[in-house]
């Protein structure tokens, strides 16, 4: 049993046993097993790597490659009890549908995603005049897939904009868990459970 | 089991039916060659039907009895193989309307006691799985662990949960389509006409004499183009010159695909019947899975319970990936679970059936996981 990403251990925890559960973003579908293998779960994924769609569908995992800026309309409204978008977000072309999507189709929804307020990416272009190449954003300015990069409290404010409901919020620094106090500043990573008012 | 003789290789059977027809009509008896392997299991709950594709036949694993040609689709069927014969009882049959021993135009008319011909009646892919299910039922197999196919045979394996929602329990549905569109149905019009243009066809009554092959021959031309891609074919055959140092000026088959194509016209006549192409390619023309479910092609899988697994090619541009999808896309509106993946192949349509090695591994987690 490989060991899950941080994020996805904190998703996995809380998703409800027996639940079913759309991954958009899965991956090879790491999260997936783990829901099914351990809750239970009914686990459908959605992913745009040909590679890591046919890991996952080898695992027996129900994953159809698309890309979530456009497939995710085809799915009909409360569907499933989690949507659930994990390192994804920052990648999309129009997170704000990708996210509205997530809301109408699932009951609930997880999104992670890597703070890009945090203090090391901060001191990176403050002192290094530099775009920031960390642990969790390791590509350069022209190699990255993440295309709209988000901070603790952008999301937040995007999400008071939109009037979405944060049911629970939970905050890494170095793989570990720490409070929400001045998490902009010291979170590298940041999981949203929502769900539409 | 295996001195039941309704179990091997090689089987003939002849099912009253009478089988009901999409076109009208009935067809009664229905004659079915067919082949198994393995041994269903007590419980009755490892079966696989294996379907084949337009010219296809029931020797999935096996020694074509004609060309002496290995099975067709041994990468997918055999010992180690996704469809293994050690987990699974593996059954293939011959469609309705071919010509390797189940009823088609080349068979006898029983009330005329001479071929059918042009007087078979005009059969479509349900008829052909509704015929696979009497197969079963004689076979005592009421529900299948899967129904695996590609191109042709992925019409029949969309058709079987669409037709039989509860005798399925997964589906896999290589390089197809849901329908025929205008460009399919255009292909295979060429086809047709190029059969019919011949004067030995004789409006499809020349058993007895000589055979329309060289219509038949320029048919399998212009269809086996559309089963290769243009980059396979420059690969392949470039504007490379056949066994000549020069152009000819003339009309001999100077550049090697000519050679290629003329070679496959030929070998295809040897193996099959004229008559028998024109009614499979009508019966995929007349696919059309969502004008059979009221216009709306998720309304196809809504009775049933069975997983989906679908699998096109990004060269494939006879059933290209947006036709898979549109299934996909369907499937998912009515919350059936459903795997799709477009695999990067130069083999154009005829991937399927060649050396894929990731078509291989998602085939067998898919069915591992449906176990």
């Amino acid at each position: 049993m490989t060991v899950l990403r941080p994020d996805l251990a904190i998703i996995a925890d809380h998703v409800a046993p027996g639940a079913s559960v759309l991954d958009v973003g899965c991956g090879d579908g790491a999260l997936m097993a783990a829901l099914r293998d351990q809750r239970g779960v009914d686990a459908r994924g959605l992913e745009i790597d040909a590679a890591n769609v046919a890991a996952a569908v080898a695992r027996g995992l129900p994953v159809v490659q698309g890309d979530a800026d456009v497939e995710l309309a085809g799915y009909p409204d409360a569907s499933v009890d989690y949507a659930i978008l994990s390192q994804t977000l920052q990648t999309c072309r129009a997170p704000d549908r990708v996210l509205d999507e997530l809301l109408r189709i699932g009951r609930h929804a997880f999104v992670s995603f890597p703070n890009f307020a945090h203090w090391r990416v901060r001191l990176s272009l403050l002192w290094g005049g530099r775009m920031p190449v960390t642990r969790l954003l390791p590509e350069r300015w022209y190699d990255t897939p993440n295309i709209h990069h988000v901070s603790v409290d952008d999301f937040r404010a995007f999400l008071r904009d939109r009037g979405v409901r944060v049911e629970d919020a939970w905050f890494l620094a170095g793989d570990r868990r720490r409070g929400a106090a001045a998490a902009n500043l010291l979170a590298e990573h940041a999981v949203f459970l929502l769900r539409r008012c | 089991m295996s001195t039941d003789q309704r179990f091997g290789l090689d089987r003939r059977v002849t099912l009253t039916g009478p089988l009901a027809l999409d076109g009208g009509g009935m067809l009664s008896p229905v004659e079915i060659a067919y082949e198994t392997y393995g041994a269903l299991s007590p419980a009755r709950d490892n079966a696989i039907l294996v379907c084949h594709a337009l010219t296809g036949d029931q020797h999935v694993a096996s020694p074509h009895p004609r060309t002496g040609k290995p099975g067709w689709w041994t990468r997918m069927v055999g010992a180690g193989r996704p469809i293994d014969p050690a987990r699974h009882f593996v059954v293939c049959a011959n469609v309705l309307g071919s010509c390797m021993g189940s009823s088609g135009p080349a068979s006898l008319d029983p009330a005329s006691g001479r071929p059918w011909g042009m007087a078979f009646p005009v059969i479509t892919i349900r008829d052909m799985v509704r015929a696979q299910a009497l197969l079963l039922d004689h076979l005592g197999v009421e529900t299948l662990l899967a129904v695996v196919g590609g191109s042709m045979g992925g019409m029949q394996a969309l058709s079987w949960p669409a037709t039989f929602p509860h005798r399925v329990r997964a589906c896999v549905a290589i390089a197809t389509t849901a329908r025929h569109t205008a460009q399919n149905i255009a292909f295979h019009e060429v086809g047709r006409q190029a059969v019919m243009a011949d004067p030995r066809w004789a409006g499809g009554a020349y058993y007895g004499g000589e055979p329309p092959a060289a219509g038949l021959a320029v048919a399998r031309m212009a269809a086996h183009i559309t089963y290769l891609s243009e980059a396979g074919l420059t690969e392949k055959f470039g504007r490379r010159l056949q066994a000549r140092g020069a152009k000819s000026f003339g009309f001999d088959a100077d550049f090697q695909v000519e050679s290629y194509l003329r070679h496959q016209g030929l070998a295809f006549v040897d193996r099959f019947d004229a008559n028998a192409y024109l009614y499979i390619t009508r019966a995929m023309d007349y696919f059309d899975l969502a004008e059979e479910h009221g216009g709306r092609l998720a309304n196809a899988f809504a009775d049933t319970t069975a997983r989906f697994c679908l699998v096109s090619f990004d060269t494939d541009w006879l059933y290209p990936t947006a036709e898979s999808r549109a299934v996909v896309h369907a499937l998912n509106a009515v919350g059936r679970a459903a795997s799709f993946v477009e695999l990067s192949s130069p083999y154009g349509h005829d991937a399927f059936l060649l050396d894929v090695p990731e078509l291989i591994r998602v085939v067998d987690g898919f069915l591992r996981g449906v176990e």
